[in-house]
């Protein structure tokens, strides 16, 4: 788990997305890991700092596009959250290790992959990246 | 209900410094309510712990609880087996919780993770607003149900000060609904505008003696 980037990915958007990269043949990064979640709204601040204690650099929370949320508001919530979370790390001393929400549709692989390699490239030149792979 | 707010982690921190051990003590009544000491608010506060401390490399051994409410010794009897294996209990709730558990495990220090800010109640989602001073002696009875010792930033009995601005809005803070002006509103509503005549005579603060005591009228 050390150094890994654990990617929330809602059943309806970005799970979708990830399984159409890996059909189409599509290269991210090996630090992924996804774990599959009935809607993003479900993913809470504690399963984004346990992520973190477990030794995860950055975590993905990606949900469905604005207004697509199949639970309404889910998308939006978790945007609240992860935004707490960024407030959290930042008290807690952890700026080196990121919590990023995105937003994506079932058909968006690409940004699906971009989302990854933009984060697995930000953390790997942010300074608390030594930390991270303790 | 009682609000309170979570101390800064830092201070929390600095409580914490001496002690490896700790049990973080939540409480899922008022405290729950006001998002500052539930049982989210136990995990999500232990872990940080762990992270801050991970992250300086002074390891931080945590157990997490929630009870019922704190603030009752047979409520917070059910801790005893954990509160015996840790140095110290960080306890987010209320002054009176905190307290109860102090009383209760005289030989372990308890100490508090948020600041008891006032009795209130939420006007939207993630604000709440003062509504009662705890005064004992309560005059809701001739002002329409709005208390002015607490809505009005200047506790004034009778009647508004002269600073009211447009819309009904409090000199001293523009967000905040001057006070009388809920009161007027409300009796105006009633047809009991006669009780804004009444004189208030200064508010007795001797009705309750600290620290306040109250006996059921039966057992």
């Amino acid at each position: 788990m050390k150094g890994a980037i654990v990617a929330f990915c809602c059943q309806h958007s970005a799970y979708p997305a990830a399984d159409l990269a890996g059909k189409l043949g599509l290269h991210y990064p090996e630090a992924v890991r996804i774990v599959r979640v009935p809607c993003a709204g479900r993913v809470d601040v504690i399963h984004i700092l346990r992520a973190f204690e477990k030794g995860a650099s950055a975590v993905l929370v990606m949900g469905c596009e604005d207004g697509a949320c199949h639970h309404i508001t889910g998308n939006i919530r978790a945007g609240e959250r992860v935004k707490h979370c960024q407030m959290l790390l930042k008290e807690i001393g952890l700026e080196g290790r990121s919590a990023v929400m995105v937003n994506l549709s079932p058909n968006a692989p690409h940004k699906f992959v971009a989302a990854t390699e933009e984060t697995t490239k930000a953390t790997s030149q942010s300074p608390g990246r030594q930390d991270d792979n303790r | 209900m009682i609000i309170a707010e979570r101390k800064s982690l830092e201070e929390i921190r600095q409580e914490l410094a001496p002690y490896k051990r700790v049990l973080v003590a939540g409480c899922a009544t008022c405290v729950a309510v006001c998002w500052a000491g539930g049982e989210k608010e136990v995990g999500i506060l232990a872990s940080e712990l762990r992270l801050a401390r991970d992250a300086e490399g002074n390891e931080i051994v945590t157990s997490e609880a929630t009870v019922e409410r704190q603030c009752e010794k047979e409520m917070i009897e059910e801790l005893s087996e954990q509160v015996a294996q840790v140095d110290a209990v960080l306890s987010l709730a209320c002054g009176a919780g905190v307290q109860t558990m102090a009383e209760r495990f005289e030989d372990k220090p308890v100490l508090p993770a948020v600041n008891t800010t006032f009795i209130g109640m939420p006007e939207t989602e993630g604000l709440w607003v003062e509504m009662c001073g705890a005064c004992g002696d309560c005059l809701l009875d001739r002002t329409g149900g709005v208390c002015p010792m607490v809505r009005c930033a200047k506790g004034l009995l009778n009647g508004p000060c002269g600073g009211t601005r447009k819309g009904g809005k409090c000199e001293i803070d523009p967000d905040k609904d001057c006070g009388w002006v809920l009161i007027y509103r409300r009796l105006e509503k009633q047809g009991r505008l006669d009780l804004m005549r009444e004189y208030y005579s200064p508010k007795n603060y001797r009705a309750v003696k600290r620290p306040g005591r109250v006996q059921a009228a039966r057992a």
